[in-house]
C-alpha cells in the first residue's frame, strides 16, 4: 500500500492498514541501528525541524537521532530560545518554518489539537509529538511495535493501561491504535481518572489492578503527574501505590511472561516498583531502542507521500 | 413614503393570520408572490462590543448585519468595556446608537458594578436611563444574598433579570461539552450540571421574591426540564436558545474548529433533542442569536486559548428555517412566535406584530432560496461563524425598519 498521508496528528485517523505499513517500516530501519555506520541517505537534503513548546528530552532526543540517522538535517527549536515567547502565534511561527524550506516539522505542545491546527495551516508535513491530552502516536507506535516484537502478534493480545487515563495522550493514542490492531484494551484507573465516555473506544474499564493482571498479556503503565492542576480530583501519592502500583508481588499473580511497558520517565515506587522496573518482564529500555525504528519510519513515509503528491 | 407588499404569504401569529395579502396604494410595491412577510426578528441577545472592542465589531457594523439577517431590533447585552453598569455609559451608548443604528438597538444594564458579582449596579437609575433588562451577561452573580436583592430592586424598578446560567467552580477551565468528544480530543470539558444547577438556582431565587427571570442561551436538557417544571407551576420565568443549540452537537468539534468553541458549549444529541422538543412545546420562548463576534487573532490560535462565541445576526434565520421548519418541528406561526412576537412580549415592547398602525418593522424571506455561507459575504465585521462553507436555505430578500427598507438582499 501507499502512505498518503503528508502528517501523522494521531492514530484514531489511521487505518489498520497505514498502522501496519507504519510498523513493517519501522521493522526495515530497525537495522540501521546495529550498523557500524548507522545512517542511511533516505531523507538526505531534508530539512526536520523540533519545535517543543513543553520542557522533553527523551521524544526530542528520539526524534533527532532518527533524523540523523536517516540523514535529514535537524534544528531545535524550545519555547526558551525563540520568538514564540514574543507572541507569535503558532500558525505564525509555522509559517515561518515553512518559509525556511524545512521539510517537516516535529512538534510538541501543551494544548489538545495544536499539531492538528498547524498541519491544516502548511503544506509542509507535521507530526505530532504529543499535543495536550490528546495523542502521542509515536509513543503508541513504539508500544506497538515492541509488543509485537515479543509477542508476536497484536490481535487477541488483551493489554491493560494503567494509571492517569483522563489527563493522558500515550493513554489515547494506545487505545486507538491497539483497538484498530484487534486487541482488546482494559483501562485500569481509580474512577476520577477514567475520561467520560472512553468505553465507546471498545476499551474495557476496572478498578481492580489484580483481577486486571491475571488476564493481562501485556500491561503499559503511565506516568503518574501529582503535579497536575486539577483540584482535588487527583489521588493521594502513597494510597494510589497501594491500590494500583505494580510490584513484584502482584507480577507473581499475573501470566509469567506478562510484558511491561512505561513511557517514561519512571516515578520508581510510585506508578511501579524498581524490582519491575528492572526486572525480567520489563521491556522499558528496548521501548527507547525501538522508538527509533518508529520515528524513522514516521518520517520516512510523511515525506513520502508529499512527494507522490507532487 | 409608502411600501406595498404584494402577494405575500403574511405570516402574523399575534393577529392569527396567515394569508397572501391584501392590495393597497403606495409608491414603493414590492412584489413577495411565493415568499414569507412577516414581523421583523427580535434578537434578544447580541453582543455590540462597541463602546471598547471596535476591532470587533461596532454598533453600525452589528446592525448593519442585523438588518441582513432580517432583525430589526436588538438586546445590546452590557459586557461592553466600558459596562453598562450606570447612567453615563449607558448614555455613552446611546449617543452611538443615535448616529450609527441602522435597526432598534435596546440596551440591558448590568447587574453589578463591572459585572464582578460583588456590589449591585443602581438597578433603578439603569431603568431610568432607558435600560430594558438588567443582567451579568458571561457571568453569573456566585452570591445567593446577592442575587436575591438583585431580584428585589429589580422587580422594584420594574426590570427584567436575564441570568448568563454557569457555576464556574464547576464548568472550571473546560472549553467544550464533557463526554466522549470531549475524551476523544483531548479537551477539558464542561459539564451539564455547571448550566442547570444554575438555571435552578435563579429561578428559585426570583421566584422567591415574585421578580421575573429571564434565562440566556438555554443548552442542555436539563434547563429545558427545570424551566418547564417551574412555569408549570406558575414562575414567571422565561428563557431564550441559540440556533447553535438546535443546528450543532460537540461532534461536530471534528477538527478543533475554534468557531464551534461558545460558552455554553454545544451539547449532545439528546440535548439538541430536549431544544427542539422545548420550542415545539413552548417551554422555550425565544431564539436569540448570541451574537458574538471576535477578531481572526482571537479565534486562528490553540483551541484552549481561544475566545468562546460566535457570530450568529446573519445565519440564525436560515438555520431556523432549515432545522425548525424543514424538519417539521415548528409551523411558520410557531417560528414567527419565538422569533418576534415572544421576545417581543419578554422585553414588554409594542413590536413583533403585522398590526395595522404598528410601526412597520418587517421582512421578506425566500424561504427557498440555497446559498452557501461565504466568509467574504459576512457583514460583521468578526468572520467566526462556525457554519462558514456550508449551504444554507432561506434568505432574507427586504428587510423594512420603521417603514424604510434598510436591506434588499
Amino acid at each position: 500500500m501507499l502512505w498518503t498521508r503528508k502528517d501523522l496528528l494521531g492514530l484514531e485517523y489511521l487505518t489498520p492498514d497505514e498502522l501496519q505499513l507504519i510498523l513493517d517500516t519501522a521493522e526495515s530501519f530497525k537495522e540501521v541501528s546495529t550498523r557500524e555506520i548507522k545512517k542511511v541517505p533516505a531523507l538526505r537534503g531534508k530539512t526536520a525541524v523540533n519545535l517543543f513548546y513543553e520542557p522533553s528530552t527523551r521524544t526530542r532526543v528520539s526524534f533527532e537521532v532518527a533524523a540523523k540517522r536517516l540523514s535529514a538535517d535537524v534544528i531545535n527549536i524550545a519555547t526558551e530560545t525563540s520568538s514564540v515567547r514574543k507572541g507569535e502565534t503558532l500558525i505564525d511561527t509555522g509559517k515561518n518554518i515553512q518559509a525556511l524550506k524545512a521539510d517537516i516539522i516535529i512538534m510538541r505542545h501543551n494544548c489538545s489539537g495544536a499539531a492538528n491546527i498547524l498541519a491544516r495551516s502548511l503544506d509542509i508535513s507535521v507530526v505530532n509529538a504529543g499535543d495536550g491530552w490528546h495523542e502521542h502516536p509515536t509513543q503508541a507506535l513504539l508500544d506497538i511495535f515492541t509488543l509485537k516484537e515479543k509477542l508476536g502478534k497484536i490481535s487477541g493480545l488483551n493489554v491493560a493501561i494503567v494509571g492517569d487515563i483522563a489527563h493522558s495522550r500515550v493513554a489515547r493514542s494506545n487505545i486507538w491504535g491497539l483497538t484498530k490492531l484487534g486487541a482488546q484494551v482494559t483501562l485500569c484507573a481509580p474512577e476520577m481518572l477514567i475520561p467520560p465516555g472512553i468505553e465507546i473506544t471498545g476499551a474495557k474499564i476496572s478498578n481492580n489492578i489484580d483481577e486486571v493482571l491475571k488476564n493481562a498479556d501485556a500491561v503499559n503503565v503511565l506516568r503518574m503527574q501529582f503535579e497536575r492542576d486539577e483540584g482535588a480530583a487527583f489521588p493521594e501519592q502513597l494510597d494510589y501505590f497501594k491500590k494500583f502500583g505494580i510490584t513484584e508481588e502482584r507480577l507473581a499473580k499475573a501470566k509469567k511472561d506478562i510484558v511491561v511497558m512505561h513511557p517514561g520517565p519512571i516515578n520508581r515506587g510510585i506508578e511501579m516498583s524498581s524490582g519491575v522496573a528492572d526486572g525480567k518482564n520489563s521491556v522499558i529500555l528496548e521501548q527507547v531502542t525501538n522508538g527509533i525504528a518508529v520515528r524513522m519510519a514516521v518520517l520516512f513515509l510523511v515525506s513520502q507521500a508529499k512527494e507522490a503528491k507532487g | 413614503m409608502s411600501i406595498l407588499i404584494k402577494n405575500g404569504r403574511v405570516v402574523d401569529p399575534a393577529n392569527k393570520i396567515d394569508a397572501v395579502n391584501i392590495q393597497a396604494q403606495a409608491a414603493t410595491i414590492i412584489d413577495a408572490a411565493g415568499k414569507i412577510v412577516a414581523s421583523g426578528i427580535i434578537d434578544i441577545h447580541v453582543h455590540l462590543r462597541e463602546p471598547g472592542r471596535e476591532d470587533k465589531e461596532t454598533v453600525a457594523s452589528a446592525t448593519a448585519a442585523a438588518a441582513k439577517g432580517g432583525v430589526t431590533t436588538v438586546l445590546a447585552m452590557p459586557n461592553t468595556h466600558p459596562a453598562m453598569d450606570c447612567e453615563d455609559n449607558i448614555k455613552l451608548l446611546q449617543g452611538i446608537i443615535k448616529k450609527s443604528a441602522l435597526v432598534n438597538v435596546l440596551i440591558c444594564g448590568t447587574l453589578t458594578k463591572e459585572r464582578l458579582g460583588q456590589e449591585l449596579s443602581d438597578i433603578a437609575a439603569l431603568k431610568k436611563v432607558g435600560a430594558l433588562a438588567i443582567s451579568d451577561d458571561g457571568c453569573s452573580v456566585d452570591s445567593d444574598t446577592l442575587m436575591l436583592e438583585a431580584f428585589k430592586k429589580a422587580k422594584q424598578a420594574g426590570l427584567l433579570t436575564v441570568c448568563h446560567c454557569e457555576d464556574k467552580k464547576l464548568s472550571g477551565k473546560g472549553v467544550m461539552n464533557l463526554g466522549f468528544n470531549s475524551t476523544r480530543l483531548g479537551l477539558r470539558g464542561i459539564s451539564n450540571e455547571s448550566e442547570y444547577k444554575r438555571v435552578s438556582r435563579d429561578i428559585e431565587l426570583a421566584a422567591k421574591c415574585g421578580a421575573p427571570v429571564h434565562i440566556a442561551h438555554v443548552s442542555c436538557r436539563e434547563s429545558v426540564d427545570i424551566i418547564a417544571a417551574a412555569k408549570k407551576r406558575g414562575v414567571k420565568v422565561t428563557c431564550e436558545t441559540a440556533p447553535h443549540y438546535f443546528a450543532l452537537t460537540d461532534e461536530d468539534i471534528v477538527d478543533y474548529d475554534t468557531n464551534m468553541k461558545i460558552n455554553p458549549p454545544l451539547r449532545a444529541k439528546q440535548d439538541v433533542a430536549a431544544i427542539k422538543a422545548g420550542l415545539k412545546n413552548m417551554v422555550i420562548d425565544a431564539i436569540a442569536s448570541d451574537h458574538a463576534p471576535h477578531t481572526e487573532n482571537e479565534k486562528d490560535i490553540e483551541f484552549d486559548r481561544a475566545e468562546f462565541g460566535k457570530i450568529g445576526l446573519e445565519s440564525g434565520l436560515a438555520i431556523s428555517i432549515m432545522e425548525l421548519i424543514e424538519k417539521k418541528i415548528l409551523s411558520w406561526q410557531e417560528l414567527v412566535n419565538v422569533l418576534a412576537v415572544n421576545p417581543a412580549k419578554i422585553l414588554g415592547i409594542d413590536k413583533g406584530t403585522l398590526s395595522v398602525g404598528a410601526q412597520a418593522d418587517l421582512i421578506v424571506i425566500d424561504a427557498g432560496k440555497e446559498f452557501i455561507l461565504e466568509k467574504k459575504s459576512i457583514v460583521s465585521k468578526s468572520k467566526n461563524s462556525p457554519f462558514i462553507g456550508r449551504r444554507l436555505k432561506g434568505l432574507v430578500e427586504y428587510t423594512i425598519y420603521n417603514g424604510k427598507v434598510i436591506y434588499q438582499g
